[in-house]
């Protein structure tokens, strides 16, 4: 059995904010982490290879820098990893980053089994997932909670999906992209072993001249979307409305009338 | 190499765009900007360049032309065998874009036996109504329902495509993106019309709500969005309006590679999305049966109960029920926060709730920052007494 799961790079804060007066992005340094839903998918991995043979390769596109993240990963327990680095990929929106992972995926010919989280703590799209499943032609089962059966034999994957409205039960045919929920499992931490190992790791770095992508479906010129404007959003106007009284009572009562006035209840 | 130019004659060496830059991508060498290869070619460097030195070459394809492409569609999401609230949402927003654009607002309905979801959608503003009803589609599932928009839009080539940001239809909409090669953005907050060059204009938050992103898909179409729910206004219903249904027969889809196996709704106060009320627990609510305090007030409004992480992961209630970066985003009428401090993860699901009502020990939590009323006290004395109170309310109406 042949695991790829996806990793990628990200800035390691939530808390990035845009300064309206300078128009400038207020950072607290560049340092990155592996996006955290990744860790999910990375501990996904990790159990269907213990369960059931094989290897685990992490997989990520961005700068050279992204090598520590796949270290990371290999700390965690992947057996190796695979950097996409390439001026040609600089600027790719979601469908050439699909494009650009599917090809890699491809050249190493033989993969059973895609894992990624359920979307990138930066962009927050969850398209990528989907995106290379269509680009592979594989069935995609997305936002899993569970992970019920997996066949191999039978080449067969029976997972949980959590949805708005209820829980899904899907079989899905190998080999086949899934992407996790945080529900899924609780990510291991890395052992020294393992960091000794990723230490060592050569992680060899592929551009499109290796993975075969046509350089003019990557990169900027590739994507189909761009971004025009980058902005901070307008706070909320007014202040909280402290609601104080004597006693409990008082104050439920104060704020039920408030609530009312708002016609809320 | 890097995809940013900079015009070296231009460059007064002012340092903003270093400042501008997330990624670290631009340092000042000898007094004027250099770019290395972190640079992802995001453009918020532009903006801030006050002797316009920086630019990045637009791209060269032009192999779909926008020109034949015409309509906006909207694919009409079913949950608990209705129409998802975000559906008839799009359609509202979809007749402005489908004005200002002179062009017509197609409802897409795919299923079985949904005649009445098409008529619906017809009277809620849909010029026209195409209508895909086969037994093969009584359950969703990304695959068929992808090949099936293919077929249409391959077909028909609208312009705009909008789909709801849920689980089913970021799926959807990520799938079928991919086949036709055509820019997609992610939980759309605004969505308007260029004047100038009739592009569909779509903002975005990123980074968990602290930035806010415009994006075009200049060239490629359909321009596809996912949508997110509770922006938007639902298109009203036009009673007297004689919706116009188009028949499509299902076209083949060939060999699945997926089968759905069971489904089981959720009980409704797990139900986050749809729900106009959400009584949601934090760390302070101390326990499992701490919840149970916060599922009556829920159970008296007729909302769901949500939760933050540290609850989530204390084991008191389900995953299910998390609101947050890492849960469910939620855009309630009402959000009563208890117990919860607010840290930003969880600010990021919560916070454009119409009116949010903090109740928190700790008057510095960062929760009041964004609530619109706020309680320092006891939620274990502050939440019984408003379910008490709002039990009294609801005796008198009665």
């Amino acid at each position: 059995m042949r695991i790829v799961v996806m990793c990628k790079s990200v800035p390691d804060t939530m808390d990035v904010r845009f300064d309206p007066q300078t128009k400038t992005m207020v950072r607290a340094g560049v340092a990155t982490t592996i996006n955290p839903f990744d860790l999910f998918a990375i501990e996904a991995a990790l159990r269907l290879r213990e369960q059931h043979g094989g290897t685990v390769t992490a997989m990520t596109m961005g700068p050279s820098a992204a090598q520590r993240e796949l270290q990371d990963a290999i700390a965690m327990g992947c057996d190796d990893a695979v950097l996409l680095s390439s001026p040609a990929y600089a600027g790719s929106d979601t469908w050439a980053t699909a494009y650009a992972l599917a090809c890699a995926v491809r050249y190493m010919g033989e993969v059973d089994l895609i894992v990624c989280g359920r979307q990138a703590q930066d962009g927050d799209t969850g398209q990528v997932g989907p995106g290379i499943a269509r680009q592979l032609g594989w069935p995609q089962v997305t936002y899993v909670s569970r992970v019920c059966e997996l066949d191999l034999m039978a080449r067969r994957i029976v997972v949980e999906r959590l949805l708005e409205d209820g829980r899904q039960t899907l079989a899905a045919q190998l080999p086949a992209v899934m992407t996790v929920l945080k529900d899924a499992n609780l990510p291991r931490t890395a052992t020294l072993r393992g960091m000794r190992r990723a230490h060592r790791a050569v992680v060899p770095t592929w551009g499109p001249e290796i993975t075969g992508a046509d350089p003019r479906l990557v990169g900027l010129d590739g994507s189909p979307t761009r971004v025009v404007r980058v902005f901070s959003p307008t706070a909320r106007q007014g202040q909280v409305q402290w609601i104080t009284a004597a006693t409990p009572q008082k104050v439920a009562e104060g704020l039920l009338a408030a609530l009312t006035a708002e016609q809320l209840v | 190499m890097a995809r940013l130019k900079i015009d070296r004659e231009l460059c007064i060496g002012c340092g903003a765009c270093v400042d501008a830059c997330l990624y670290g991508a631009l340092a000042l060498v000898d007094g004027l900007a250099v770019v290395n290869d972190l640079c992802v070619a995001c453009s918020a460097c532009l903006d801030v360049c006050p002797v316009v030195a920086l630019s990045l070459p637009a791209a060269q394809d032009a192999s779909l032309s926008a020109d034949t492409a015409s309509g906006v569609w909207v694919w009409i999401e079913t949950q608990h065998g209705g129409a998802a609230e975000v559906s008839w949402e799009m359609l509202g927003k979809g007749r402005e874009l489908a004005d200002a654009r002179r062009v017509e607002l197609v409802a897409c309905v795919l299923g079985s036996r949904c005649q009445d979801l098409a008529l619906s959608a017809g009277r809620r503003g849909a010029d026209r109504v195409l209508l895909v009803d086969d037994p093969a589609l009584a359950a969703f599932q990304t695959d068929v329902y992808a090949r099936v928009l293919l077929t249409l839009v391959t077909a028909q080539r609208p312009e705009i495509m909008l789909f709801g940001a849920t689980t089913r239809g970021r799926d959807l909409a990520g799938s079928l993106a991919a086949d036709l090669r055509t820019g997609l953005t992610a939980d759309c907050t605004e969505l308007s019309i260029d004047p100038e060059n009739g592009c569909l204009v779509q903002t975005r938050p990123a980074y968990g709500g602290n930035i806010m992103a415009t994006i075009v898909t200049p060239t490629r179409r359909p321009q596809m969005a996912t949508v997110r729910p509770r922006v938007f206004e639902p298109a009203p219903v036009q009673g007297d309006r004689v919706p116009t249904i188009e028949r499509v027969a299902m076209p083949p889809v060939g060999e699945l590679a997926t089968e759905v196996l069971a489904f089981v709704p959720s009980r409704s106060d797990e139900n986050l999305g749809q729900a106009r009320v959400i009584v949601a627990g934090g760390k302070g609510v101390g326990s499992a049966e701490g919840f149970t305090l916060l599922a009556e007030l829920a159970a008296l409004l007729g909302g769901a109960v949500g939760a933050s992480r540290a609850a989530v992961d204390a084991g008191w209630v389900s995953y299910a029920h998390q609101v947050g970066q890492t849960g469910r985003t939620v855009r309630p009428e009402l959000y009563i926060a208890c117990g919860i401090s607010g840290a930003i993860q969880h600010r990021a699901g919560m916070s454009t709730s119409r009116v949010i009502v903090a109740i928190n020990s700790d008057s510095t939590a960062p929760i009041f920052d964004i609530a619109h009323f706020g309680v320092v006290g006891d939620l274990f004395q502050i939440v019984p007494a408003l379910s008490a109170a709002l039990r009294q309310q609801l005796g008198d109406q009665q």
